[in-house]
């Protein structure tokens, strides 16, 4: 299963981008292989449509959750459609190697 | 292949405006708090109003009860009589609004989801796997598209001019497109 988290910079221990539409990175962690991917937002800097972009940007990546500080209206929305689970985490000194051990702890 | 977004059923339209504002020779005298016209408030009055449905059918766009939907669009009635009355600017904004799936709370991780699946039951938090969730009436904070925070923008302190912040480098470190000035972070004041 693969999992989207917005995050602050481009290494394990940037901490989660509490913006989703405009976070500067997206890490997406497939749980079974373990491994981690990192992207660029492209969206970061949008003026208007950063968050339905950044939706297709993620959905195109198969992702089954979505990891950030906070969902606007419309993305609620548009995941809602899309069955992409959001997850809420408020913890802005999190990083990105505690979300993965949290992540990993499921199991 | 990118996916295709389906229809959304109870999508609540963002007013494409964020208030009003009285005018006159005599609107500035009543310089006093604006109303705050809620999110839902405006939604109930647009489907009534606008889009003349009956309160009936307006409740269940929304998913809310009959008696709820008739506490909320007389609300609206009240405040907008109140801002033109009293000549005072309407600020829509904040308020609850109804959403689709369930949310819980995660006591161990304090993270919150949501259950895309309705039909299937949620036993732990995706996030951390524990038990220790329960159902959560979350409140969204609007970061509705395309406001942009003020966080994300710098300010030339010459000429005033405003441009967006770039993402990991000092603002001093940018430079004014229009005068070539050091920019500086932007205050809420400014
Ligand atoms: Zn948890
Ligand atoms: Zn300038
Ligand atoms: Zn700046």
């Amino acid at each position: 299963m693969k999992v989207a988290i917005t995050s602050t910079g481009n290494t394990l221990k940037s901490t989660i981008d509490q913006r989703f539409g405009r976070c500067a990175y997206f890490v997406i962690y497939d749980t079974e292989t373990k491994s981690i991917e990192f992207i660029p937002n492209p969206n970061k800097d949008a003026e208007e449509g950063a968050g339905p972009a950044s939706v297709q940007l993620v959905a195109a990546k198969n992702v089954n959750k979505i990891i950030s500080g906070e969902f606007g209206m419309k993305i609620k929305s548009l995941l809602d459609s899309l069955k992409i689970q959001m997850i809420i985490l408020k913890e802005k000194e999190k990083t990105i190697t505690d979300i993965i051990n949290l992540l990993d702890h499921e199991k | 292949m990118s996916p295709r977004i389906k229809t959304i059923r109870k999508v609540i339209n963002p007013p494409i405006v964020k208030g009003f504002k009285p005018y006159g020779p005599d609107s500035g005298k009543f310089i006093k708090e604006p109303v705050n016209l809620l999110y839902e408030e405006y939604e109930a009055l647009r489907l009534c109003d606008y889009d003349t449905y009956n309160h009936l059918q307006a409740s269940q766009i929304m998913c809310v009860s009959r008696p709820t939907f008739t506490r909320i669009y007389s609300s609206a009635r009240i405040k907008i009589a109140l801002a033109f009355v009293e000549g005072r600017q309407i600020v829509i904004e904040g308020g609850k609004i109804y959403f689709d799936s369930d949310w819980y709370a995660c006591s161990k991780c304090n993270c919150f989801f949501n259950n895309p699946e309705k039909d299937k039951e949620i036993k732990a938090c995706p996030l951390c796997g524990s038990n220790k969730i329960q159902m959560y009436d979350y409140e969204f904070t609007d970061i509705t598209e395309p406001e942009i925070n003020d966080n994300d923008l710098c300010v030339c302190p010459r000429c005033a001019n405003k441009q967006m912040h770039e993402h990991g480098k000092p603002c001093k470190d940018q430079y004014c497109i229009k005068c070539n000035t050091r920019m500086v972070r932007k205050r809420n004041n400014q």
